[in-house]
């Protein structure tokens, strides 16, 4: 009888202790995955600022207007001649963007050239009507907004700033007309891809 | 230098030119074809518009490395096109020309205009030719002559 009960007890109390340990565990492989969906989330957003800071430099805002006007120039004045956005994004007839702009760089001239030259449409404004950009949490929200990007999802986004042709220009934006070479953003095409990847593997969180 | 084979009015031209030398240059200076002019040599006058691929294009800062096989037509050919006699005749019935360095430039565009836009608002004249200056200011005028071959080619 003695024994049934201390082989019971035995029993009891090595369950309790699988248990505990269980418990342990599990509590702390929750915490442990918390703290790393909070460093992909922290790093994404970190990833997500240095994408911001190119897409907010003048040789990609600069056609990312909310009116009906490019700009041109590191101060991003409004473009010169009258030119306009017109139905399709690309001027108007008799002033179309491919008036001056032509399929690569005109160096000796200073007119900046590439394929199927044209303004981001309004769904992709980055500034508001004063020409101000817009905050970072806003631009995040517009470009991963699938109704107003063109259908891109993260994987796509990433595939655009790898490869449109437009995206690429930044990187190799030729002459003013006075010699002198355009400026560049503020990261490397390289650098601002590997921070897209990261924005993008992390979800492509936005700031609040 | 190197030689291009441009198409120029329906008419093939070998031209030897330095790949940078602007196709207005070319124009002016190579094929002795004044009719498109020199204004301001930055895009932002319109005086030297012709049409490339049937886009009008401001000649002066397009190298002609650039051009390729594109057909340029320029104000040289307008009496041979529908749309540009109209335009001509129109600018002569309302008397538009002023001093007339800057019209050769006014009509391609207003042409470019037309044939996209046959019946053009005040505000399509407006925005097309928005980058044309005219130093006389013969604006109103111009666009009573869009109007006028607007209503003779419909």
């Amino acid at each position: 009888m003695m024994h049934n009960r201390r082989n019971m007890l035995r029993t009891f109390v090595f369950l309790l202790a699988i248990s505990t340990a269980w418990i342990v565990l599990l509590r702390v492989a929750d915490q442990a995955k918390s703290a790393a969906s909070n460093n992909t989330q922290a790093g994404g957003l970190a990833a997500w600022e240095e994408v911001y800071s190119v897409l907010t430099s003048p040789r990609c805002i600069n056609c990312h207007t909310a009116t009906n006007y490019p700009q041109q120039g590191d101060d991003r004045h409004r473009h010169v001649a009258n030119v306009i956005r017109g139905p399709e994004d690309k001027g108007v007839p008799g002033l179309n963007c491919a008036s001056c702009h032509q399929e690569s760089n005109a160096d000796s001239t200073g007119a900046p050239g590439g394929h199927n030259w044209h303004l981001a449409p309004l769904s992709m404004q980055w500034q508001d009507l004063n020409d101000r950009p817009l905050l970072s949490a806003v631009v995040c929200r517009s470009v991963t907004d699938r109704s107003k990007n063109h259908n891109l999802d993260g994987p796509g986004l990433l595939k655009h700033h790898e490869e449109e042709a437009l995206v690429l220009w930044a990187w190799n934006p030729g002459r003013r007309p006075d010699g002198t070479m355009r400026t560049l953003p503020p990261l490397s095409h390289s650098e601002f891809v590997a921070a897209t990847r990261r924005w993008v593997e992390a979800g492509t969180p936005c700031p609040k | 230098m190197a030689t291009y084979q441009l198409s120029v009015n329906g008419k093939r031209k070998e031209v030897t030119a330095d790949p940078s030398t602007p196709l207005l240059w070319v124009l002016r200076e190579e094929l002795k074809m004044t009719g498109t002019k020199y204004g301001c040599g930055v895009s932002a006058c319109g005086a030297c518009t012709v049409h490339v691929a049937g886009v009008a294009t401001r000649s002066c800062i397009v190298p002609i490395s650039l051009v390729g096989e594109r057909p340029v037509v320029t104000i040289e050919a307008m009496h041979d096109d529908p749309v540009g006699r109209a335009v001509q005749d129109a600018w002569v019935e309302k008397d538009v020309v002023q001093c007339g360095y800057c019209q050769s430039g006014q009509i391609m565009c207003a042409v470019a205009l037309l044939k996209a836009t046959p019946k053009p608002t005040d505000k399509n004249i407006e925005e097309s030719l928005g980058g044309n200056v005219c130093r006389c200011g013969t604006y109103v005028r111009i666009r009573e002559a869009i109007k006028r071959a607007s209503q003779q080619l419909a």
